[in-house]
């Protein structure tokens, strides 16, 4: 008889999870494992050994949760200034306590649990957070970094957990465990006021729930399996409130749920109604659930901040009005524009700001002599403009007119209420982009040429033909020239008071650059309006802060000449990032990773594939493998296949994507990747241990590969408590890249 | 032996006349009239300027693709004997008579119009009927799209000819024979490989073969799908690098290294010049960087203004930047901390790595220095000037340490051109860096040049090489420019293997930019489906005749709601399947599969890769895409009236409405004709009726 697959301890988690969640089907976990049990039947111990094994089992999971905080939680206060990211994070969490608006590429859950955290420990809000390396003094940080440092602990008996799930081996997952609580990397990250450990923690516990439930597969619809689909829905929703990289957790999930109903459709035994039962859970639990929860963060983001801050500007005007202490918060203006008019005229684009004119000329050599036209941020007495008609000059505010509103389509003249120059294009260049048409400011008093003549075109026109403030997305058309009004968003020279250069564009493709809207409006013929009516619904809000932390997120562009981390340099531990150290303080962190945790990793990679290869060749070939190797190639393949998927989802994005990436983007892969070190190598000793038949000399190799791997993963620990305090000795420095930077923040 | 003479020798001919019959008419309708227009048309400006550089030799580097499309239309030309004299500025330019236009069109024409029998063929091979398979062939013939892009010197029909090539060679289970146009080429080869590699997993498990046997199967398709294919794409790398074997425009773009071996150019000059720097040697140094612009080390007597535009003060020494033309400002000069001279000694004392070196300014005679004052426009890096002492106690800080970073030993001596060294300053261990701003007007616009401090990592901006070297030998400063080269010889175009160019010349073709990011005609992916742009190609110089690029709309349409059904119905057939519930004979549902995994496959990876590209897009793009849609279609078609029409009558009428569907093809053909060759000017009010589509840009005169 050979040794049973797991040995002792595995075999007797089997038996103890079977006993709570019923017995092990054969069309969730395979035939194979059924074949593995059978095998093993004979051997079940006794009742009182049971008990005294599932005491010992919690006792480790307490034993690692407790190693895990102690690590996380030791010399938390240290340094006591702001490192790194804290300066970005800690400050959102501060907004919130303070309840101003402001602007994040990131969706806000993240944030707002750091300002929970701060004001349930008492933090008032009133530290600026203002750059790296500032004193925290009196303020009362800790909260905050305890609550970042508990989540970042819980990762470590999440991974525990998730791996004896998948591996139904102890080893396995103590080597995980192990893996996690040395690395330096996970801990430092875990240690500060970041987003990081409250992502990791949303996406290893979705990996959970995930893994929970589908061994509950067998016993669909009780209480354990809605309460692990539920849990993985929830955690969904958590990570993607916390940054967009939870999408990839969510394809993961919905890759296995995917193939879940594929095996259930498939099976012939369900009939179709139980099919769309199981169908409609999964809607219900995996996208109804998560969204509602996604939009419920969002409904107490925008109630929670009320208060203009320093996000206005990125945000339309319409949204802009909702803020209390913005100058559109409340205020009253004539709600359709019409002729006589005075108007500011705002691009949509974020950060480009309003259509202006000023007394000063373009220079010789730059298109034609005439007044210059720009847009300029701030609001300013040069950014208002007078709509007319094109063809009469008459005032349209006499009181003997009626009231005549613009229409979509009409065509218009916009003169600059402090020159009295109409807006004017031509067919000469623009000043910076060549291939655009010059704006400038032409005629004496309103009195100019075919030239000044614009059609002004609704862009969505659900509100009828009229233009109304804040909401109307207008563009205006050259009627000579056909071209579009806008703004290349590029900034002028000295001559044009880095104001940014406006141009009319002869391309027809609606971009945001040549949209505008009307802001300011001021007509002593029409009656005032509540802006309040204006303000844009819940889910108009929602679909705008979407777009614009798109945008903000599309606009984190590496410069060209800068250094910048790429993604091959993660894995193998290139070259970290200095959390610390900027000022001559004493304090210096440096995020690493351990690297005998990393490169195993790396390795376990590399072994994984091939194996895993192997074995699948090996199995359509037909090859007939003892039940044994057979259980345990399933191990690997499922259970080692689902985290590999992980870290391939975490990790290969990330090639593809042009913003500015950081080190810290790889540690969600990482965690897969340690998880799959943990399941490859306990597999594969055991594969070793039974090709070599006698049974005590295999538990022998197995034990001591496992142990040996436990105390490499622990070799640094000593130095790695020491993080505050020092970098990293040299010699573990993979690069003399690292090692220059080390030499180079020796204090002096 | 002689066998042969015992029995006659017979030559078989099977002709299917189908084939004939097709490749007649798409060798009548791609090169009908081929030379006219006698006029650059759209992309033969870009195209035409890379046939005259293989003409002439000249090397030139385009980021759009692999050499072998512009190779075969540089071979047109020199079949025509085309000598490469044009100058390709303008589009519309008249063709001066050396120009051999039907020749340089012939080839895309002919690829073109081969891939209509071609289309026949896979249809066929995918064991359609015939009449699907001729369906799928005249589909192609009158696709106005395919036929404009056929007609000119553009690349496109090559490519799908190619796409096609291989699909039908797979299907013939041959070799494959797929060569890489475009990098657009890559997505149909790994659509041929994850086919191959779904067959050959169905090999190994097919138990009936020995492994022996099966190990040879899956030799056999990784010599013949991986080796074979890079082989041939090194090859033509090979080619491409012989052909072009003089200094051209894009040189700068290339590393001196690179550059060195090409004829003229970098070569004429460095040729000679000995190859280890020494103390007393005079040097230029480019940045390998070279973004925004390749340069080089530059110092002129000029100062940083005293206070700048913000208020910052600078240390008012003399300016150091990076300039990118030669001049004689660039020349720096190896100095010996420890010793005066300016000479190289004899025997020459060369520097290696780790050494602490000077660098003497050549016509200035000031050092090179940095310290701790914040450069004028990245304040977080360091100030580099060249030293001039005020007596205000800043003291020189003028030392660095040289660092090779291309070293193979601890030892190396620092190499002309092959060297890529960082100077690491000794007191504040800052690197020298090409920051990439250009500096205001007091800078004359040159690039700013800085001691990086705070990112120590690895980056090409700190890394320099040694362009143009000699050696020292006048301790007169009026003299030193006008020293002789020293004797010793060298060959560096030899020291540079084919694999090393081609490595670097592949990387800079994946990594070069342009950054011409509008064009009135460029369009979104999503546009392309619809239909809804089209790129005027050339207009007549006085009449209203013009070229558009413009789809067949009917068949755009029906080809992009093939696809839909095919999709709809594989869903269906496959959850049917599931509940065991088969609705098609095995063998046809085989068939099925293998079609739509083609065909849909091909329009897949030849179209959703544009999403992720940032670069400027254009319909023709589409094309590929569009050819394999095309060769759905009939599949499409064959199968509901083979097993979704149940009755004869019901058969009989979904032929009679195929053909109907076909002839108003046809007829769209026939109305589009006019801008697809471009022959006949039509009136604007016969202009105006064509502009089906809003977004449809028509040209039409105003005064006429």
């Amino acid at each position: 008889m050979p040794p049973a697959v797991g040995g002792g301890l595995a075999g007797s988690e089997l038996r103890v999870r079977r006993g709570r969640c019923g017995s092990q089907a054969a069309r969730a976990v395979g035939p194979d494992v059924a074949v593995e049990a059978a095998a093993r039947s004979h051997k079940r111990p006794a009742p009182g050994s049971r008990h005294f094994e599932a005491a010992g089992r919690w006792a480790l999971l307490a034993l690692v949760t407790l190693l895990s905080f102690a690590t996380r939680f030791h010399r938390l206060d240290e340094p006591p200034h702001i490192c790194w990211d804290e300066t970005h994070f800690g400050k959102m969490g501060s907004y919130y306590i303070n309840r101003t608006f402001f602007f994040d590429v990131h969706p806000p859950l993240g944030k707002m649990l750091i300002g929970l955290a701060g004001y349930l420990s008492g933090y008032d809000g009133t530290f600026s957070f203002q750059k790296p390396g500032d004193k925290y003094e009196h303020h009362n940080y800790m909260g905050m970094r305890g609550f970042c440092a508990s989540l970042g602990s819980l990762l470590v008996p999440f991974a525990y957990l998730t791996v004896l799930e998948l591996s139904k081996s102890l080893p396995a997952a103590l080597l995980t465990a192990a893996l996690l609580t040395f690395d330096t990397g996970c801990l430092t990250l875990s240690q500060y006021i970041l987003l990081d450990p409250i992502l990791m923690f949303f996406i290893m516990a979705a990996m959970l729930s995930m893994v929970k439930y589908n061994s509950c597969a067998d016993r669909p619809f009780s209480a354990p399996w809605w309460f692990w689909l539920s849990l993985t829905g929830i955690n969904l929703a958590g990570a993607l409130g916390v940054k967009f990289v939870g999408l990839f957790i969510i394809v993961q999930v919905g890759w296995n749920t995917i193939s879940d109903l594929w095996h259930l459709f498939g099976d012939l035994s369900l009939s179709l109604v139980t099919v769309g039962k199981h169908l409609t859970a999964r809607i219900l639990c995996l996208i109804v659930l998560p969204l509602a929860l996604y939009t419920a963060t969002y409904a107490v983001h925008f109630m929670v901040l009320n208060k203009s801050g320093p996000g206005d500007g990125f945000f339309s005007s319409a949204f802009q009005a909702r803020l209390s202490g913005n100058n559109l918060h409340n205020a009253s203006i004539p709600e359709h524009l019409a002729y006589g008019s005075v108007i500011t005229v705002k691009n949509l684009r974020m950060a480009i700001g309003y259509l202006h004119s000023h007394r000063h000329l373009y220079p010789e050599g730059v298109g034609a002599r005439q007044q210059q036209v720009t847009t300029y941020l701030h609001k300013d007495y040069n950014n208002l403009w007078i709509i007319k008609k094109h063809n009469t000059n008459s005032d349209p505010l006499d009181p003997s007119f009626p009231v005549e509103f613009v229409r979509h389509g009409d065509i218009i003249r916009l003169e600059h209420k402090e020159t009295s120059r109409n807006l004017h294009s031509h067919y000469h260049e623009a000043p910076l982009t060549r291939k655009h048409y010059q704006v400038t400011g032409y005629g004496i008093n309103g009195t100019g040429d075919s030239n000044d003549f614009w059609r002004i075109e609704v862009v969505n026109r659900k509100f009828g033909n009229r233009i109304k403030v804040l909401r109307s997305r207008i563009r205006f058309i050259h009627l000579v020239t056909g071209c579009v009004l806008g703004s290349s968003g590029k900034v002028l020279p000295k001559w044009g008071w880095e104001q940014l250069e406006v141009t009319c564009t002869p391309y027809l493709k609606e971009t945001l650059n040549s949209i505008w809207n009307v802001e300011d409006h001021i007509n002593p013929k029409l009656p005032n309006i509540s802006l309040d009516v204006l303000q844009p619904s819940f889910p108009e809000i929602l679909l705008e802060s979407h777009m614009v932390m798109i945008r903000g997120n599309n606009g984190l562009k590496p410069k060209d000449n800068e250094f910048t981390s790429k993604p091959w340099h993660w894995p193998i531990n290139y070259q970290g990032l200095r959390f610390s150290g900027i000022n001559d303080t004493d304090f210096r962190v440096y995020l690493l990773g351990n690297p005998v945790v990393w490169w195993l990793n790396l390795l376990s990679i590399a072994l994984y594939l091939l194996s895993g290869s192997i074995i699948a060749v090996a199995m359509q070939r037909g090859a007939r493998l003892p039940p044994e190797v057979e259980g345990l190639s399933q191990v690997l393949l499922r259970g080692g296949g689902q985290l590999l998927l992980g870290w391939m989802l975490h990790y290969f994005p990330f090639f593809l994507m042009g913003r500015i990436l950081y080190f810290h983007h790889y540690f969600p892969a990482m965690l897969f990747s340690s998880m799959l070190t943990g399941v490859l190598w306990d597999t594969l000793l055991r594969l070793c241990a039974w090709s070599l038949a006698s049974s005590s000399l295999a538990r022998g190799i197995h034990a001591v590969g496992i142990v040996s791997l436990l105390l490499g993963a622990a070799y640094r620990d000593p130095e790695h408590l020491e993080m505050h305090q020092l970098l990293l000795s040299t010699t573990l420095k993979p690069k003399q890249e690292a090692q220059s930077c080390f030499f180079h923040f020796l204090p002096k | 032996m002689l066998g042969f003479l015992q029995r006659p020798v017979v030559v078989t001919a099977d002709i299917n006349l189908n084939v004939v019959a097709l490749t007649a008419l798409g060798l009548l309708s791609r090169l009908w009239r081929l030379s006219y227009p006698r006029a650059v048309v759209f992309d033969e400006v870009y195209y035409g300027q890379y046939v005259s550089f293989y003409m002439k030799r000249l090397f030139f580097l385009d980021g759009s693709g692999p050499p072998l499309g512009h190779m075969l239309l540089a071979l047109g030309g020199y079949l025509g004997g085309f000598d490469g004299n044009f100058l390709w500025n303008r589009i519309g330019a008249e063709y001066s008579s050396n120009v051999p236009v039907w020749s340089l069109r012939l080839l895309p024409a002919l690829a073109g119009a081969l891939s209509v029998p071609m289309a026949y063929q896979i249809v066929w091979e995918l064991r359609f009927s015939h009449c699907a398979a001729m369906g799928a062939a005249l589909l192609v013939l009158i696709e106005n799209a395919l036929i404009t892009q056929a007609r000119l010197m553009l690349l496109e029909s090559v490519l799908i000819f190619f796409n096609l090539l291989a699909m039908l060679s797979y299907l013939k289970l041959c070799n494959s024979q797929k060569h890489s146009i475009k990098y657009m080429g890559v997505f149909t080869y790994l659509l041929v490989l994850g086919v191959a590699a779904v067959h050959a997993w169905h090999l190994i498990g097919d138990r009936t073969l020995s492994n022996v046997c099966v190990l040879c199967h899956l030799l056999a398709r990784a010599v013949a799908l991986l080796v074979i294919p890079v082989i041939m794409y090194l090859l033509f790398f090979y080619v491409h690098l012989v052909l072009l074997c003089r200094s051209g425009p894009h040189d700068q773009i290339m590393s001196s290294a690179f550059q060195a071996s090409l004829e003229g150019g970098l070569a004429r000059i460095t040729q000679g010049q000995p190859l280890e720097v020494a103390y007393g040697s005079q040097v230029t140094l480019r940045n390998v960087f070279g973004k925004p612009v390749p340069c080089w080390l530059h110092s002129h007597q000029n100062t940083y203004p005293m206070i700048y535009e913000n208020g910052r003060g600078s240390s008012h020494q003399q300016q150091v930047t990076c300039y990118p033309f030669k001049d004689v400002n660039n020349w720096w000069i190896v100095k010996d901390p420890g010793r005066h001279q300016l000479v190289v000694n004899s025997p020459p004392r060369p520097v290696r790595h780790g050494d602490i070196v000077q660098l003497v300014h050549g016509m200035t005679t000031r050092l090179l220095n940095t310290h701790d004052v914040a450069a004028p426009l990245s304040p977080h890096s360091q100030e580099v000037s060249c030293y001039i002492d005020y007596n205000i106690s800043m003291p020189a800080q003028n030392l660095w340490r040289l660092d090779i970073v291309n070293r193979e030993s601890s030892t190396e001596v620092w190499k002309t051109i092959l060297s890529e060294v960082r100077f690491v300053h000794v007191n504040t261990s800052a690197i020298l860096k090409l920051s990439g701003a250009h500096l205001p007007d007091w800078g004359f616009r040159q690039l700013e040049v800085v001691g990086e401090k705070l990112s120590p990592g690895y980056h090409e901006s700190m890394v320099w090489n040694v362009e143009e070297h000699r050696y020292g030998r006048s301790q007169e400063q009026k003299e030193r420019e006008l020293e002789l080269h020293s004797p010793t010889q060298m060959d560096l175009s030899r020291n540079l293997s084919f694999m090393a160019r081609f490595s670097e010349l592949q990387w800079r073709m994946l990594t070069v930019r342009s950054d011409d990011s509008e064009h009135k005609y460029s369009s979104t992916p999503l546009d392309w489906v619809t239909l809804d742009t089209n790129i005027a190609y050339w207009l007549h110089p006085t009449t209203s005749a013009q070229i558009h690029l413009l789809g067949n709309i009917v068949i755009w349409a029906s080809a992009s709601l093939a696809t839909v059904v095919y999709v709809l119905l594989l869903c269906w057939y496959l959850l049917r399947r599931r509940r065991s519930i088969c609705d098609l004979p095995e063998d046809s549902w085989l068939r099925w599969v293998l079609a739509g995994a083609l065909c849909a496959g091909g329009w897949a990876v030849n179209y959703l890769p544009f999403f992720l590209m940032e670069k400027t897009l254009f319909l023709y793009h589409y094309l590929p895409a569009l050819t394999f849609q095309i060769l759905l279609l009939p599949v499409v078609l064959q199968h509901i009236s083979d097993h979704l029409c149940r009755s004869q009558l019901q058969r009989s009428l979904f032929s009679a409405l195929v053909v109907a569907w076909y002839s108003c093809a046809c007829h769209v053909f026939n109305t589009l004709r006019p801008l697809t060759y471009g022959d006949k000017s039509l009136s604007p009010g016969e202009l105006r009726a064509l502009r089906w589509k809003e977004s449809w840009d028509i040209l039409i005169r105003k005064h006429q």
